[in-house]
């Protein structure tokens, strides 16, 4: 059966390439594999050669099986079901890359592509480790690429094809309408392409900027960690323990800022898109890349340990085995939907479970062997580290790093521990609240050591030379601890007095972290930029943990109110967050005065934007936030809220809506009652009453229009509400051949529609009056505000400069040392 | 014994002590039967939405105040008060988790969880006629 209109060579080749992609990697693993076994025979070289040129063809199969799939997207070639499903020809440019990585199978691409573009740099860099290295990584891109084959073996999927067609993907076997006949059993219309308009788009949580930078970034950094692991499965494999730290501290470097940016990316996306109210919720998706990242971070500490006295080796190999198997158990935990209950971002169950499963231990089981067995062979320092040198220190923070992340991903296990052991354990009540009561004592040891640690020396510090060089800024993060605690406060009661002051306690210590680091880059090494890299990225992570602290601890409830009225909370009164704003109406809560203003609409989608005024009278400002609602979207029944923030350089304000008016319960179901009444009576309504004076009459209208009689009268009435505001409505009627034609006029904030239905200019008219819920106009949300948010983010930023300094600089040296040898 | 591995241990004691501790805060997953049994206590309740009993939420009167009927699989059923703004996809969720205490006759809800039939599922057995391909009405203010 030939259907029309359908492109089908674009999928074709997409098949080819998967294919390509997936022997090249095979035969890459291989080649690699036999050069690295015998170094130095002659055999190697051409095993090597063999390799590499696989592996190019590796990375151009991939490339090309991206630009494949951009390309259908692109093109809305709605015959392919990954297109139909991801995208829709509404959607702007900028998101069609957000379609790529919405789907499973797009995300893997893209972390096959990040892989191969890490695996063709160690193919011109990696020297004479390239044939033990590439084996892994090689590895890791055939095990990468079986994720997108869509091959059925034994009844088993085995990956899934971006390229199926939407005819084969299932999606239309039951539409009748499609089928000759309207029967289902019979095959598809041969046009049945001109019935598809239009695909089921992109989640509209997902058309936001950040989701176009942050998942390649974060699969960037994902694929980052498998180089450090690569370099510690080739030590293991060659025996050349001590050798391998020096080419592997770079790329730990690297792998330690991009991942921990795509983290914090996500961060930012879930702090301006999402609506918990947040940028970290300790959801298990994650928990699942930062515990990697911490495990990277600990690795990271112990090899520069190692490169500087030789101690910690064998904790290097085992942080960073662990760091990319625990990328691979992330994996695992968001793509396999054992989530469940316990997410709210996971990715859907593709029925690959078994396949990610293999895909964790194919890597778990050897890796771990291999560094087991050989533990004892890898070499030791028999002296014990000084308690006044830096390693020891700095050991134990790498230590407190590694096992805090083995218990936060311990907990974020929980329902991988049911699924094996039967149970229903459900998570605690309150769940932030059980991270954060545990992270909050780390981040305060880890505070104190990165403050502390680069004012020793390795080896052994003497006395004076840490209170010489540590006065000063200890002075000055003394006096600015004082100013915090005079001028500053922490506002975190609910969780008790302890908790209270371990937070303020937190915050000077990171205060005192920031302000050792940057001290230390001119009372340490003499303001030289090369060598700052370490302090900078310390500055920033001191600034990350002072922003996380004061932002979260202080968070403010703009929108706290008792019963639906704004007041002040009486004590013991629970804050309630949602307020409704009737359109119209300001309300102060606080220092800030809200007005929902006005609403308007997107010109192609079903989307919202509510303007909503913020009036600060302490800081006498105004201006205007526009949160904005998908409603009722493609398929997804209800509201998808954006959220709106104003930021200023010390805190955000912060608004999202929560709920908008039913439109079931919209229909309008009062009717006019109509009543006669003459000019000065009083007409009562159930909110107040209204009056009017005069009709005024126009005559003089066109014949051919309104007849011989036409007449317009229009009739100012003045309603006064019981809550003593008034207002003035005019009402309109024509008097059209014979007819009369009334104009409703309506007052929003009463509920109320008025009609002048007759008017008799001798002083008689005849008002219909409707009172109607449904005409308020409101919008239930939730408004914070968030002080200094930007800490946060800066701390981010200035972390990962510091991490790429260092790199650039461990480069440059390794390169130096080359050159002498 | 060296320093250091005395810290290692110290700290390995602490995370274990910490995890255990971690476990006597979690709660469970609950019908509707079990959670009336033990009144007071957090508990994730498995229910649906009762679509025949009358769901109370004015956002103007209160917009903190939602109370609805959920039964369960075994035909129990509860009235619901949950002290927020009503989750958009209430009537569209096919599954809910309630999260809090079954107090004073009521199931005292301090968070939901709705769980909604696949949108893609759905669509699919209806045969492509999403609303994604017809013009959506305007039904927001």
């Amino acid at each position: 059966m030939k259907y029309i209109g359908e492109n089908l060579l674009p999928g074709q080749l997409g098949h080819f390439f998967i294919l390509l992609s997936l022997v090249s990697a095979g035969l890459s693993t291989i080649s690699y594999f036999f050069a690295a076994q015998q170094p130095e025979s002659n055999e190697s070289k051409d095993w090597k050669k063999l390799g590499r040129i696989s592996f190019i063809i590796q990375a151009l199969s991939v490339t090309a099986i991206f630009s494949l799939l951009f390309f259908i997207i692109q093109n809305h070639l709605f015959e392919y079901h990954y297109a139909w499903k991801h995208s829709s020809r509404s959607l702007e440019f900028k998101y069609l890359l957000a379609c790529f990585w919405e789907g499973q199978e797009g995300s893997f691409l893209l972390w096959n592509l990040c892989q191969a573009i890490l695996g063709l740099v160690l193919i011109r860099k990696a020297g004479s480790w390239e044939s033990p290295v590439m084996t892994t990584v090689s590895f890791a891109q055939f095990a990468l690429s079986t994720m997108v084959m869509g091959l059925y073996i034994a009844g088993w999927k085995m990956g899934s094809n971006p390229f199926i067609l939407l005819r084969d993907s299932g999606v239309l076997d039951n539409a009748p309408a499609l089928h000759v006949n309207f029967d289902i059993s019979q095959p598809l219309l041969p046009d049945y392409l001109s019935s598809i308009k239009d695909g089921n788009d992109l989640n509209p949580l997902l058309q936001n900027y950040w989701m176009v930078i942050h998942p390649p970034v974060l699969f960037m950094g994902f694929a980052s960690t498998l180089i450090p692991f690569a370099y510690a499965i080739a030590g293991l494999w060659t025996k050349k323990h001590d050798h391998w730290t020096t080419p592997a501290l770079p790329w730990s470097l690297f792998s330690t800022a991009v991942l921990g940016v795509g983290i914090m990316m996500g961060g930012m996306w879930a702090y301006e898109s999402l609506s918990f109210g947040g940028y970290w919720a300790w959801d298990p998706v994650e928990n699942a890349s930062l515990v990697p990242w911490m495990t990277g971070v600990a690795g990271l500490h112990t090899l520069l340990i190692c490169r500087a006295t030789s101690h910690s080796l064998r904790a290097t190999y085992l942080f960073f085995i662990l760091t990319f198997l625990f990328i691979l158990y992330s994996t695992f935990l968001t793509r396999s939907g054992i989530l469940g209950e316990t997410s709210v971002h996971a990715f859907t169950d593709l029925g690959m479970n078994w396949q990610l499963l293999a895909f964790l231990l194919i890597f778990a089981i050897p890796s771990l062997f291999f560094f087991f067995r050989s533990f004892n062979k890898i070499p030791t320092v028999p002296q014990e580290e000084e308690i006044n040198s830096r390693e020891f220190w700095m050991f134990i923070g790498a230590l407190v790093i590694f096992l805090s992340a083995l218990v936060i991903i311990g907990q974020t296990s929980l329902p991988v521990f049911n699924k094996i052991f039967g149970t229903t354990i459900a998570p605690p009540a309150d769940v932030e609240f059980s991270y954060n009561s545990i992270q909050l004592y780390v981040a305060l040891i880890l505070a104190v050591l990165t403050a502390v640690s680069h004012y020793l020396k390795y080896k052994s510090t003497s006395r004076t030379f840490f209170w010489k060089k540590m006065l000063i800024p200890a002075l000055i993060s003394a006096i600015a601890g004082a100013l915090f605690l005079i001028f500053g406060e922490v506002n975190y009661q609910k969780k008790g007095v302890v908790f209270h002051y371990s937070i303020t306690l937190t915050i000077l210590f990171s205060f005192y972290t920031i302000i050792t680091n940057a001290s230390y880059i001119w009372v340490g090494i003499k303001g030289n930029i090369n060598k700052a890299g370490g302090s900078i990225a310390h500055v920033g992570f001191g600034m990350v943990l002072t922003g996380i602290l004061l932002s979260s601890a202080n968070k403010e409830i703009i929108s706290t109110n008792v019963n639906g009225i704004p007041a002040p909370l009486g004590e013991g009164e629970n804050p309630q967050e949602n307020l409704t704003l009737v359109q119209g109406l300001p309300v102060t809560m606080g220092n800030y005065t809200l007005t929902y203003l006005k609403d308007s609409a997107h010109p192609k989608k079903p989307l919202w934007f509510y303007k909503i005024q913020f009036k600060n009278q302490k800081e006498k400002e105004d201006f205007i936030l526009t949160p904005n609602a998908f409603v009722n979207y493609k398929g997804n029944q209800g509201l998808m809220a954006n959220p709106d923030a104003r930021h200023y350089w010390d805190h955000d304000v912060f608004t999202y809506i929560t709920s908008l008016p039913d439109p079931e319960n919209q229909k309008d179901t009062a009717t006019f009652k109509s009543y006669l009444q003459q000019q000065g009576d009083t007409l009562f309504y159930s909110n107040g009453f209204m009056i009017f004076d005069s009709i005024q009459t126009r005559d003089n209208l066109p014949k051919e229009l309104f007849g011989e009689e036409g007449k317009l009268f229009e009739v100012p009435i003045r309603v006064k509400s019981k809550t003593g505001t008034s207002y003035l409505v005019t009402g309109r009627a024509a008097f059209v051949k014979g007819q009369w034609i009334s104009l409703s006029d309506t007052l929003v904030s009463e509920g109320l529609i008025l009609q002048l239905q007759e008017a008799n200019p001798k002083g008689t008219v005849r008002l219909g009056i409707k009172e109607s819920d449904a005409l308020l106009k409101y919008v239930t949300l939730k408004a914070y505000r968030y002080p200094f948010v930007k800490v946060l983010w800066y701390g981010v930023w200035l972390t990962a400069i510091g991490l790429l300094l260092s790199m650039i600089n461990r480069i440059r040296k390794n390169r130096t040392a080359n050159m002498i040898s | 014994m060296k320093k250091i591995h005395l810290v290692l241990l110290v700290l390995i004691a602490i995370s274990i002590g910490v995890l255990i501790s971690f476990t006597n805060t979690t709660s469970t997953y609950d019908t509707i039967g079990t959670a009336m049994s033990k009144p007071g206590k957090y508990v994730h309740l498995m229910a649906k939405l009762d679509k025949s009993a009358p769901l109370e939420y004015d956002a103007i009167k209160n917009p903190n105040y939602l109370r609805f009927t959920a039964v369960d699989s075994l035909g129990l059923s509860v009235a619901v008060i949950y002290n927020n703004a009503k989750p958009e996809n209430l009537e569209m969720s096919e599954r809910l988790v309630l999260k809090g205490r079954y107090k004073d006759g009521a199931f005292q809800c301090e968070e939901i969880q709705t769980k909604c039939p696949s949108k893609y599922k759905e669509e699919e057995a209806k045969g492509l006629k999403h609303p994604g391909n017809q013009p959506v009405p305007r039904t927001a203010p």
